[in-house]
């Protein structure tokens, strides 16, 4: 796999972030994931960047109790290359996913750094059975070369520690 | 529904081959609920669980709602969680703390070991209720035992001793504990919890399987492989690549430098596969460093050593146990329906380790049980596919023949494979299951002991 150049972000700007232009950037973010377009999803993290998913409500750490997703950089590349892979069986059929994003706030801000709060509800298709998804994402974003970009991502599923099947498209 | 008498469960185990009925007659489950777990010693919770008088914690055996509770006079007890008024569940709450248990409903109240407490209106019943009746509780489990903090409970009265029915398996949960330098395991880092749609048994017959990693973990394997070592990793990302990139190990690997052991009453464990040099535990890892040290301190250098040579990757207790002692990671297979399926998984904390210990662990437990894991997810797909194949009206027979000519006796009444990708643990554990099963005249007492006596059988 060829890691992408950055994608070019919708509306350009630069100093303070506001609620508008967070959420913008989140449902491109929601758009590419449910188009499947996870070379480009990737490309949207910085290159420390990590991505989790916590196993518990209000989890303190990823270090001390497991999580459904806890990635750094090197190993979300990993995923996304696996997501791309002929052979992912857990993948074939592919899931289809439609995201809706709202609830957008900003949490804390910097002068070119933020914390943005949303909520999201996923809806995810595959083999004859859709599961629904639902929670609250926290991304720390930044301002980078090319655009906005992730600097970390929490995502808190309503039904974390619920038995679930495979966990297999990102959140 | 006619009666399945042991004639009719015998005819679907043969050499080397088994009835595709054992994974979707809802008959057939019932009476594995019944026989099998009803009467085999079931993993229901570790000590370090239930610390102090009070503590309890939710478990369960088969589909049964268990709770294991620390008493008032410190002793373990596992109880039905029904009220013996109107069998409403009276905890509701996977855990906790308590002095007493309330039901709910109409406040029937019960000592921490299971004995009625006290119930409002106690009058005008019939003449068999009897409130002093140890009948009249929260029911115990029949037997319950623990082996070095590791705690099972038998539905059945009378059967082995739970170490005479873990046999050598024994020596899997001592790796485990002995890694530990202060010698006592705690249970820590959460719960995965994972469900598949398919039969309970696919999964311990998976866990021994050293032929279809190359298959079905292909896509993780290419992807860590080709992934650059030069992007940043805060450590965890490191453990799971290395462990993907394991997998791909050639056949050659896995029939020339891996063994496959086996043992009465269908345990098995798989041998030799990763060892502390090739995972999370380099020996040049500071962290791996600290520990080595720090065991040496505590239990002397010639002990640390020949507790880290000690090299086990999964060991599978018959029915639903399966643990790995290196990594101090342990599952549950819980069956729901015969073709569904709900698996718990826990970690464990060596008590007198240095912390960043625990953190491999739970890295290492991410990406071999998580639920979103990258190799994980791709073993569920498998169990669900084969439950979905077997809806079709194919083959009667599934095979478990692979390296049946080249099973060997092995020491403490076992068998081996010639190499690891013998499927002689899954034969091992049907040879379980038929004592179990086929037991259609015995008492419960004799169902237990039974698999020992047809392992030896076909030896």
């Amino acid at each position: 796999m060829t890691l992408p150049q950055r994608t070019v972000q919708p509306r350009p700007h630069s100093g303070a972030f506001d609620a508008a232009e967070c959420e913008t950037f989140l449902v491109h973010e929601a758009r590419l994931l449910d188009e499947g377009r996870f070379d480009e999803w990737l490309s949207l993290f910085t290159a420390d960047a990590w991505y989790w998913v916590p196993s518990e409500p209000n989890q303190a750490s990823p270090r001390d109790t497991i999580s459904l997703i806890y990635d750094d950089r090197r190993l979300l590349e990993t995923r996304v290359r696996r997501l791309a892979s002929p052979r992912i069986y857990s993948q074939e059929p592919r899931s289809r996913t439609s995201r809706m994003i709202g609830n957008v706030t900003i949490e804390e801000a910097a002068a070119d750094a933020c914390t943005v709060r949303s909520k999201f509800q996923l809806l995810e298709y595959r083999r004859e059975s859709q599961r629904i998804f639902g929670g609250t994402s926290l991304h720390r974003l930044i301002r980078g070369d090319g655009g906005i970009q992730i600097v970390w991502k929490r995502v808190d599923l309503v039904n974390c520690d619920a038995p679930h099947e495979g966990l297999v498209v990102p959140f | 529904m006619t009666p399945i008498t042991g004639d009719d469960i015998r005819a679907l185990v043969q050499p080397g081959r088994v009835s595709r009925r054992l994974y979707t007659d809802p008959d057939i489950f019932d009476l594995e609920l019944e026989r099998i777990f009803g009467s085999a010693w079931i993993y229901v919770g570790h000590e370090s669980q239930v610390k102090i008088p009070g503590d309890f914690v939710a478990t369960r055996i088969g589909r049964k709602p268990l709770l294991l509770v620390r008493d008032a006079e410190g002793n373990i007890q596992l109880l039905h969680n029904q009220c013996a008024h109107r069998g409403s569940m009276v905890v509701a709450s996977n855990g906790g703390h308590t002095s007493e248990f309330r039901c709910c409903y109409h406040g029937w109240t019960y000592h921490l070991d299971g004995r009625l407490k006290v119930a409002p209106l106690l009058h005008g019943y019939p003449a068999h209720f009897d409130p002093k009746n140890p009948e009249f509780a929260m029911l115990r489990v029949p037997r319950v035992a623990s082996y070095r903090g590791f705690v099972f409970g038998s539905l059945a009265e009378h059967g082995p001793s739970l170490e005479d029915y873990l046999g050598f398996m024994t020596t899997s949960f001592d790796d485990m504990v002995d890694r530990a330098p202060d010698g006592e395991l705690e249970v820590a880092g959460g719960v995965f919890k994972h469900t598949y749609r398919g039969n309970w048994k696919l999964y311990l017959e998976n866990l021994c399987d050293a032929a279809h990693p190359l298959f079905v973990h292909q896509s993780s394997i290419d992807a860590a492989r080709q992934q650059s070592d030069e992007v940043h990793s805060d450590g965890s990302g490191e453990i799971a690549i290395r462990q993907m990139r394991q997998n791909g190990a050639p056949y050659s690997f896995w029939e020339e430098n891996v063994g496959i052991w086996t043992y009465p009453n269908g345990h098995s464990f798989l041998g030799d596969y990763h060892d502390d040099a090739k995972l999370v535990a380099a020996l040049n890892d500071p962290v791996f460093r600290d520990y080595i040290a720090t065991m040496e301190a505590k239990q002397g250098k010639e002990k640390t050593r020949r507790t880290l040579e000690v090299r086990r990757w999964n060991s599978n207790v018959y029915p639903n146990l399966s643990f790995m002692s290196q990594f101090q990671q342990l599952r549950v297979v819980h069956p729901i329906s015969v073709n569904e399926t709900v698996v718990h998984t826990y970690n464990y904390r060596l008590k007198g380790a240095p912390a960043r210990m625990f953190e491999n662990t739970i890295s290492f437990a991410n990406i071999v049980n998580g639920t979103g894991s990258l190799v994980l997810t791709d073993d569920l797909e498998i169990y669900t596919r084969i439950g979905l194949g077997l809806t079709s009206a194919g083959s009667e027979w599934l095979e478990i023949g692979r390296g049946y000519a080249g099973d060997l006796p092995a020491e403490h009444g076992g068998r081996r494979g010639k190499n690891s990708t013998s499927e002689v643990y899954i034969r091992n554990m049907f040879d379980a299951w038929l004592g179990y099963m086929a037991n259609d005249v015995g008492t419960e007492g004799t169902r237990a002991t039974a698999p020992q006596a047809v392992a030896e059988m076909r030896q």
